[in-house]
C-alpha cells in the first residue's frame, strides 16, 4: 500500500508554507526535494564519518571510503547493472554525457559522421555533441516528435544510416513527459553496430530501469532529481565501451603512477574519476536510491501514473489551457500555456503567489521549443510525494491566472 | 521623491487589500499602456538579463526624462506602466535620486526587484538610472 501522506512526512520541506500558502511543489523535473534520511546521512557523514576517500589509511579515511564506495553497488542495483564496476560516479548527467563525448566519441568520430538525437533532448544531451560538430565536423541528425509529443521508435531506427556513429536519446522528455522505447531503439541500433547513449535524467526518476534489459551502452543519471543531493550522479557504461574510452579529467585518484615522463592510469571505473569527488553528495545519493527502492520503483511509477491520469482528466475540462504532449504512457510532466497573451512567466508568478512551484521557460530544450513553435511554457512535474489534492491546487491557481490575464 | 502620477498609483493601491487585486491592477495598467512600436523593438532598446523580453526606449527633452517600454509578459508590462509613472517627467538628477526599491515597496511590489527575479524590472531600473546619469 502506497501511503503518500506517510511518504510526505519523510520530506521536511513539504511542511513549509510559501507566500502564506502550503507549498505545492511541482518543479520536481528541475530538482526533487530530499527525504530526511538523506539530510540525516549528510549530517552524519560530516559530523562523524568525514575524511577524503581512497587516500589515507587512517580510520576515518577507511570509513568514508567504505561508505562512498558502497554507493557504486547501490547504483548498480538501482539500474540493474551486471557489475558495480560498470558505474562511474560523477556530478550528474551533464558530466556523464560530456565525458562520453570527450572520452569515447571525440577520438573515433570523423568529419561527416553522424550523431542521432531526438528533437526533445535536454541541452545536456545536445551541447556536448555540438562541441563535436564545431570542433571536428560531426553532423547532428534530429528525429522529430509526432503531433501528440510521442516519439515513434521506428522513426529513430529509420534515421540510422551508414554514417551514424551514436544514438543519444532521452528515456523521458523533461518537457513533455514522453517516454521513449529505448529498448527497441537500442536493439535496432546494435544490429547496425551503432552504440546507444540513454539520458536517464528523468526516466530513472519515474520508472524501474534495467540497463541490461535495455541493452544500452551508456545510461546517465542525476542524483538531485532522484531525491538525492545536488552535485551527485553516475553513468552506467557497458564494459566494451569503457575499454574504448580515454580518460576525461586528469588528476588524483585516476592514476596508479605518475612520473616526469609517463602516467599509468588506474583501472576503470576509477580511471574516469579524477580528483576528490563529491564524497558526501554521493553518500547521500546512495541513501536516496535506497529510499526509492524501499518504496519500490513499480509502486512509485503506479502512483505517478494515477496522478497523471487524474491531472489529465482535470486538464481536459479547461478549454483555455494549451497542453503540450499527450503521448500514451507519458510521465506526470505537463507543459502548458494559457489561451491569450499571458507569458509563461506571468502564469508561474501567479501560481507562485498561490504556493504552487512550477518552472517557466524553455526548460533547456531549445530545439523542442522551436519544434513546438513556442518560446516558453510552464511545466508542472510531479514526483513520488505529490497528491491529487495538489493537482486540484494547481488547477485552482491556474483558474485564477486565467481570470487575471483574460 | 516620486512624481504626482506615481503618488496617485500609491493612493489607488491603498484601497487594494490583497495581492490578487494589486496584481489585477498592475496587469490592467499594462493593458492600458500603448505598446511600443515594432520599429523601436531593436537590440539597442532590448534589456538583457530578462527571462521575458523587455524593451526600453528613453527620450530626454528639455532636461526631462521620459521613457516608453514594452514586454511580452503581462505582469512586466504592468510594472513598466508603473515605472513610467514613477520616472516620467522627472529631471535627470531626480531620476538618479529615486530609490526604486522603496517606492515599489509602497505598492507591495518590491518582490519583483529581488536578485532571484529575472523578470527584468531590476535590469530596467538600472538601464533608466544609467541613461539619466550619462546625460547629467
Amino acid at each position: 500500500m502506497y501511503d503518500v501522506e506517510k511518504i510526505r512526512a519523510d520530506f521536511p520541506i513539504l511542511a513549509r508554507e510559501v507566500n502564506g500558502k502550503p507549498l505545492t511543489y511541482l518543479d520536481n523535473g528541475a530538482s526533487a526535494q530530499k527525504p530526511k534520511v538523506v539530510i540525516d546521512a549528510i549530517n552524519q557523514a560530516y559530523s562523524q564519518e568525514y575524511s577524503n576517500v581512497h587516500r589515507g589509511l587512517h580510520y576515518l579515511s577507511n570509513l568514508a571510503t567504505e561508505k562512498y564506495e558502497a554507493v557504486r553497488g547501490v547504483i548498480a542495483k538501482f539500474l540493474n547493472a551486471a557489475d558495480e564496476n560498470h558505474i562511474v560516479l560523477n556530478s550528474g548527467t551533464t558530466e556523464g554525457i560530456n565525458m562520453v563525448a570527450y572520452s569515447w566519441a571525440m577520438p573515433r568520430l570523423e568529419p561527416g559522421d553522424e550523431i542521432l538525437l531526438s528533437v526533445m533532448e535536454h541541452h545536456a544531451n545536445i551541447v556536448p555533441w555540438h562541441f563535436l560538430r564545431e570542433r571536428q565536423g560531426v553532423v547532428l541528425k534530429w528525429v522529430d516528435t509526432a503531433a501528440d509529443g510521442s516519439l515513434d521508435p521506428q522513426a529513430v531506427i529509420d534515421a540510422i544510416g551508414p554514417k551514424t556513429k551514436l544514438v543519444a536519446i532521452t528515456q523521458c522528455s523533461n518537457v513533455l513527459g514522453t517516454v521513449v522505447d529505448v529498448k527497441s531503439i537500442t536493439k535496432a541500433a546494435h544490429e547496425q553496430g551503432v552504440p546507444v547513449l540513454v539520458d536517464g535524467s528523468q526516466g530513472a526518476v519515474h520508472m524501474p530501469v534495467d540497463v541490461q534489459d535495455i541493452g544500452c551502452d551508456f545510461y546517465a543519471i542525476t542524483g538531485h532529481k532522484l531525491y538525492g543531493p545536488s552535485g551527485s550522479g553516475a553513468i552506467y557504461i557497458h564494459p566494451d565501451r569503457m575499454k574504448e574510452m580515454r580518460p576525461f579529467l586528469g588528476g588524483g585518484d585516476m592514476i596508479k603512477e605518475v612520473s616526469k615522463d609517463q602516467v599509468v592510469y588506474n583501472d576503470p571505473p576509477m580511471k574516469f574519476e579524477a580528483g576528490t569527488p563529491g564524497i558526501v553528495q554521493t553518500i547521500g545519493f546512495g541513501v536516496a536510491l535506497d529510499y526509492m527502492m524501499s518504496l519500490g520503483m513499480e509502486n512509485i511509477a503506479a502512483h505517478e501514473a494515477s496522478l497523471r491520469d487524474y491531472a489529465q482528466a482535470k486538464f481536459s475540462g479547461l478549454n483555455w489551457l494549451n497542453l503540450q504532449g499527450r503521448a500514451q504512457g507519458k510521465a506526470a510532466i505537463f507543459s502548458f500555456t494559457l489561451e491569450g497573451a499571458a507569458h509563461a512567466h506571468d502564469i508561474s508568478t501567479i501560481l507562485d503567489k498561490k504556493g504552487v512551484a512550477v518552472r517557466a521557460g524553455h526548460h533547456c530544450a531549445g530545439p523542442l521549443m522551436e519544434h513546438l513553435g513556442v518560446s516558453a511554457t510552464c511545466r508542472a512535474s510531479f514526483g513520488l510525494y505529490n497528491t491529487t489534492a495538489e493537482v486540484d491546487q494547481l488547477i485552482e491557481a491556474l483558474e485564477l491566472a486565467h481570470e487575471l490575464f483574460a | 521623491m516620486a512624481s504626482a502620477a506615481f503618488e496617485e498609483i500609491v493612493e489607488d493601491f491603498e484601497f487594494l487589500e490583497d495581492w490578487e487585486d494589486r496584481y489585477r491592477h498592475v496587469i490592467e495598467q499594462g493593458k492600458a499602456m500603448a505598446p511600443l512600436e515594432d520599429a523601436l523593438k531593436v537590440p539597442a532598446t532590448k534589456v538583457d538579463g530578462c527571462a521575458s523580453q523587455v524593451w526600453l526606449h528613453p527620450v530626454i527633452e528639455g532636461g526631462k526624462f521620459h521613457f516608453d517600454g514594452d514586454s511580452d509578459a503581462l505582469i512586466v508590462r504592468g510594472l513598466i506602466a508603473v515605472l513610467r509613472c514613477l520616472y516620467n517627467g522627472l529631471t535627470l538628477a531626480e531620476v538618479v535620486a529615486v530609490d526604486a526599491r522603496s517606492e515599489l515597496e509602497r505598492l507591495g511590489l518590491n518582490e519583483h526587484l529581488s536578485a532571484q527575479r529575472s523578470n527584468g524590472v531590476r535590469a530596467m531600473i538600472e538601464r533608466i538610472r544609467e541613461t539619466a546619469a550619462a546625460q547629467l
